[in-house]
């Protein structure tokens, strides 16, 4: 990408959404646990402190407390690194959150490897796969700031449940234009073509964006689906294109057990089977360094799906 | 209401355990018998609830942290008027919506779902933070096993509502002494109890379970008890009312077969003679 294209971490994109949220809705609450200005829920306690819950170091409890906090008619948003918030506490999340269907949503920051630096304890390549797998959760993963808001936003209004990932790693803002509307579980055909469908979710919509401006040149032609609502699948949208094709590459920040790719495959296989190639995560833990650096690496970036795709359809 | 009401009550609520158990198959007879007496002054005496309006913003709530001891919890609902008692002989079944563990999309009069030790607490915090956030004066009331204060989430909660003084909350521990795998002492003590709700700013009470002016004193002083949670350390036998539950670990979590269920209903009738004739 160039230099000119602006970059935000939807971090930063969920705590100017939940700021803009608490303006307009007096019963939205904050949770945080020990993190708010890593998960950017700073910027809300600065505005609206007594609507600002820091729980301390304590997640579990923290999930609880945003549970209690519904059924007495406030709107939770409950923040932490996706590692504690899917991780740590997902058996909280299941069976305090979810058995019960209340209006908790879960902001989670720091998703994937992207990370960076902190290293695979805090690179949390699973919590799509944990999260979708409880039944009523909406699981959410925009793929930058203009999305972001517009999930936090949309979350606020959905009656129920939702889990958001946002990222740490300052990404391009390739949804800015004035016809961009978001909707839960409405997919995005960000770029059309009839040769290959590439599906991803988050960062890695930008490398599949990139990624078919390569395979273009090589005469190439790939349709791009932004698939922001992993749960519900905008199923539809995605079948309707592997018709088309013939062919679906899927690309996460995620592991390829039970993320997007996972959750393509469940549609696809059911009502039009299709060859798909997953990336993402390959069963493996990350590791340290920069956030750059380790998308070249595990090949998320866009010259790493190019390649990646390269090699598939070279089979 | 005197005592003399509120122990034919708990005999009823009693009753009501023995039967949904027996009729189930299954469920945990031990640790709902020990609560009864404090189920039935809660749902009896000390909570601002309305059986005809059970989602009422403004009432009491109660949380059964201790999730499994469910039969105590529904039977006292039942015998207080939120659903037919005879719908306790469907516990635990197919299509029933009395389910092992509380649910509160399904039974009316339950405040939370839980069953998943060490959770309950969390959300019953998070209801008296509710209260306090949103300027109401609702009280919230939330019942663990001492068993299951063995769970690290207890402790984030209990550290949680001392550090927010949340003198709206009314934690009670059914202090029985058993678990399923044994004395709390020799599983894993969580012993000193009363201690460590000290050490997280708690006012701590101890009470006798089965003492009905014990428990009305001490929901009383828990109410005047302001700036700190209270942590009611309820010392009650596991079992009780039924001669051969009392005390026995072995009746955590089973049944009762016919003949045991005739027994127990037998020791419970006598205890309603007994109480009839104290009556007159």
């Amino acid at each position: 990408m160039a230099d000119a294209v602006k970059k935000i971490a939807t971090r930063e994109s969920y705590g100017r959404a939940l700021v803009e949220l608490g303006a307009e809705h007096q019963d939205v609450v904050v949770l945080d646990a020990d993190l708010a200005a890593a998960t950017k829920t700073g910027m809300f306690k600065k505005a609206y402190p007594d609507r600002h819950i820091d729980c301390g170091i304590a997640e579990s409890n923290m999930i609880g407390i945003a549970a209690g906090l519904a059924t007495t008619g406030f709107v939770p948003f409950a923040s932490s690194f996706a590692m504690f918030a899917a991780g740590r506490a997902f058996e909280q999340v299941r069976n305090t959150v979810g058995y019960p269907h209340l209006n908790v949503k879960i902001g989670a920051t720091h998703a994937g490897i992207t990370v960076g630096e902190d290293g695979a304890s805090h690179q949390c390549n699973e919590d799509i796969a944990l999260m979708r797998t409880i039944p009523g959760m909406v699981v959410m993963c925009p793929s930058d700031d203009v999305e972001a808001v517009a999930c936090v936003k949309a979350a606020y209004e959905h009656q129920g449940p939702v889990y958001m990932r946002f990222g740490r790693f300052a990404v391009p803002v390739i949804n800015d234009r004035p016809d961009y509307h978001f909707e839960i579980g409405k997919g995005d055909v960000v770029k059309e073509g009839k040769d290959l469908t590439i599906v991803a979710t988050g960062l890695c919509v930008a490398s599949a964006l990139e990624a078919a401006e390569m395979l273009k040149a090589d005469g190439v032609d790939a349709e791009v689906i932004n698939i922001c609502t992993i749960k519900p699948l905008d199923e539809d949208l995605i079948i309707a294109s592997a018709k088309k094709t013939g062919k679906v590459v899927t690309v996460e920040e995620h592991s390829v057990i039970g993320g997007l790719g996972s959750a393509v495959c469940d549609a696809l296989c059911e009502k039009a089977p299709t060859p798909v190639c997953k990336l993402g995560m390959q069963d493996k833990f990350g590791e340290s360094g920069s956030a750059q650096a380790l998308m070249e690496k595990y090949k998320l970036d866009g010259k790493g799906v190019y390649e990646s795709i390269k090699e598939y359809l070279g089979k | 209401m005197n005592n003399l009401e509120l122990a034919k009550h708990a005999n009823q609520v009693r009753k009501g355990i023995i039967k949904g158990v027996h009729s189930a198959k299954a469920g945990h007879p031990g640790g709902s018998l020990s609560a009864a007496d404090i189920y039935t002054f809660l749902y009896f005496e000390e909570l601002n609830i309305d059986p005809k309006n059970p989602k009422d913003p403004d009432r009491d709530r109660f949380v059964l942290s201790k999730g499994h001891t469910a039969p105590g919890l529904y039977s006292t609902l039942a015998h207080r008027g939120y659903f037919p008692e005879e719908d306790l002989l469907t516990l635990r079944k197919l299509g029933s919506y009395l389910q092992g563990h509380p649910d509160m999309k399904k039974i009316p009069g339950v405040d939370m779902s839980s069953g998943s030790l060490g959770q309950g607490i969390s959300a019953a915090v998070g209801m008296a933070l509710g209260a306090k956030l949103s300027g109401k004066d609702f009280r919230v009331y939330t019942l663990l096993g001492d068993g299951e204060i063995e769970e690290g989430q207890v402790w984030e909660a209990a550290m949680f509502a001392g550090h927010r003084k949340l003198d709206n909350l009314c934690v009670i521990v059914d202090n029985n002494g058993l678990q399923i795998d044994g004395s709390i002492d020799d599983v894993c003590s969580p012993n000193p109890i009363d201690k460590k709700f000290e050490a997280f700013n708690f006012h701590v009470i101890h009470v006798d379970a089965h003492d009905f002016d014990a428990i009305r004193a001490a929901f009383n002083e828990a109410k005047q008890t302001r700036g700190v949670p209270t942590a009611i350390i309820a010392h009650s036998t596991k079992g009780k009312g039924v001669s051969f539950m009392e005390g026995s670990v072995d009746w955590h979590g089973k049944a009762p077969n016919d003949e045991e269920f005739a027994t127990a209903m037998a020791d419970l009738e006598k205890i309603d003679e007994q109480l009839e004739k104290a009556g007159e």
